[in-house]
């Protein structure tokens, strides 16, 4: 099977800065041995072997389906059906992310920490509840705007400035502590799984649709997911 | 080898219930609205196992191997004793001192970068549609060039202590200068490359550094001054990926002047 080994050899080169860069300030840098070599090595075998399965995986199940969904939606032709099914994605993709999660329950240390809420078991999980349903919410009405975009070919560069005033005008009022986690939310909001299905709803959309240009149109629906996060975890700062 | 197969379970399962909105979604609106067999079922089904499992065995290698060490190194990097050489430690630390840390998180930012696998995603993605004038491995590079920037310049940040809202803003004024330059059809991947570069292997390595450091750095709060990485790690890539760009238009300009010099 030469094309498995090939993309096999492929995933272990994505893999080697990494290596190179932690067996360089071990030996180097920090001067120390490295410790469990051979935990290592299976550890190493085992990512090179889930990436290689990742890609074949992304070619065949999730870049056709993302695609396939995107034409089906051209055809049938309801606008209101396709923003229902951009809301839901980023809304249901985005509620359940494990980062997030992560995220959430920090803000909520901080906001306690704070004295902005009591502190106890009950208030921190309401609060992180509440923060985690805010991002999901931002993030589904940043793929339906982001899916509008497409469809009637605005510029995106109008609406991430727009977005940019948004956050600025939001760090001037919001919590001092909140805006490091703010800032942070966007990057976190778009997992692995989502990126590529969603990446190819909107190369999809713009493939199908007349007169748009599937580089030009077709990317920037993750550009509104990482942006949205910001501004609307500022302001459930600001209300809470 | 009993506790690796029961971390694989747990990681596994919990790829899965990460995947089952997804799927729910997906499958949901395919039967009530599009009303139609999703075509090729059978090689989506399989493509949709390949990526949770691949996903899967990514995530524990990496927790078995590679975060261990990572988060360990990001740990003594910013200690103080590592920083003085031990002997020294009434010293009062300058940021000249942390170098090795500045080094290390541009590296390590870079070196993720490249394994980030949504990024290969939109790399794959990018090249298929722009017709081969944007490689995969040329976005790749470019974005990971951005985060090591972004998060080498993020650790300044966390030891100096400057406002983190300084720094973003004023990337935001380099990214809307650099779009009015940019070609027109990079602007919108360049934005997404701000998104995608953090996920499955950068956050976790990127996250300890920047904890190790503010409760390292003297005067520092974690909870303040810990995050900000990601946001710096989000920011940079816009702005090199826009530079890819503009390097490649300037280069093939060059090359068509060069032919029609020959050509004379």
């Amino acid at each position: 099977m030469p094309v498995f080994l090939r993309s096999i050899v492929d995933s272990f080169r994505d893999l080697l800065p990494i290596i190179l860069v932690i067996a360089f300030f071990q030996l180097v840098v920090l001067q120390q041995a490295i410790p469990n070599l051979g935990q290592i090595a299976v550890g190493i075998l085992m990512v090179v072997l889930g990436l290689t399965l990742f890609i074949r995986g992304l070619e065949m199940g999730l870049f056709p389906l993302g695609e396939s969904m995107a034409y089906a939606f051209a055809r049938k032709g309801s606008a209101a059906w396709l923003f229902a099914f951009a809301f839901a994605l980023g809304f249901g993709t985005t509620i359940a992310e494990p980062a997030l999660i992560a995220v959430a329950a920090k803000a909520a240390e901080i906001a306690a920490g704070a004295n902005v809420i009591e502190q106890s078991p009950e208030s921190l999980a309401s609060y992180a509840l509440g923060l985690r349903l805010t991002v999901a919410l931002s993030v589904g009405f940043a793929i339906v705007v982001g899916v509008m975009r497409i469809i009637r070919g605005w510029p995106i560069q109008n609406l991430i400035i727009a977005g940019y005033l948004g956050v600025v005008i939001m760090t001037v009022f919001a919590p001092r502590e909140i805006i490091g986690i703010a800032y942070d939310s966007g990057g976190v909001t778009t997992s692995t799984i989502t990126v590529p299905l969603v990446t190819a709803l909107g190369v999809g959309l713009a493939s199908s649709i007349k007169g748009r240009n599937p580089m030009t149109d077709g990317f920037g629906l993750i550009a509104f997911a990482s942006l949205t996060p910001m501004i609307f975890v500022m302001a459930y700062g600001m209300v809470v | 080898m009993t506790d690796f197969l029961y971390h694989l379970w747990t990681v596994t399962l919990g790829t899965v219930t990460d995947v089952l909105p997804i799927v729910v979604i997906v499958f949901g609106f395919q039967a009530l609205v599009i009303r139609k067999p999703i075509p090729h079922m059978k090689n989506v089904l399989i493509g949709f196992a390949y990526v949770l499992l691949g996903l899967a065995f990514f995530l524990v290698g990496l927790e078995e191997a590679l975060f261990p060490l990572g988060e360990l190194m990001a740990k003594q990097l910013t200690d103080p004793v590592f920083l003085h050489g031990s002997h020294q430690l009434a010293e009062v630390l300058r940021w000249q001192d942390y170098k090795w840390v500045y080094i290390f998180a541009a590296s390590i930012g870079f070196a993720t970068t490249i394994a980030e696998p949504a990024l290969i995603a939109v790399a794959i993605k990018a090249q298929d549609v722009s017709g081969g004038t944007i490689s995969i491995w040329g976005l790749r590079i470019a974005v990971a060039i951005g985060v090591g920037a972004g998060i080498s310049l993020g650790t300044f940040r966390i030891v100096t202590g400057t406002p983190l809202h300084y720094y973003i803003i004023a990337g935001y004024v380099l990214v809307m200068i650099q779009t009015i330059y940019a070609p027109r059809n990079i602007i919108a991947l360049a934005y997404d490359s701000g998104g995608v570069t953090t996920s499955t292997v950068t956050v976790p390595l990127v996250t300890a550094l920047g904890l190790g450091l503010a409760s390292t750095v003297p005067g520092r709060s974690v909870l303040i001054d810990g995050f900000g990485l990601i946001a710096f790690a989000s920011l940079f890539p816009m702005l090199t990926v826009m530079g890819y760009a503009q390097l490649s238009r300037w280069q093939t300009s060059r090359n068509h002047v060069r032919q029609d010099d020959t050509g004379d």
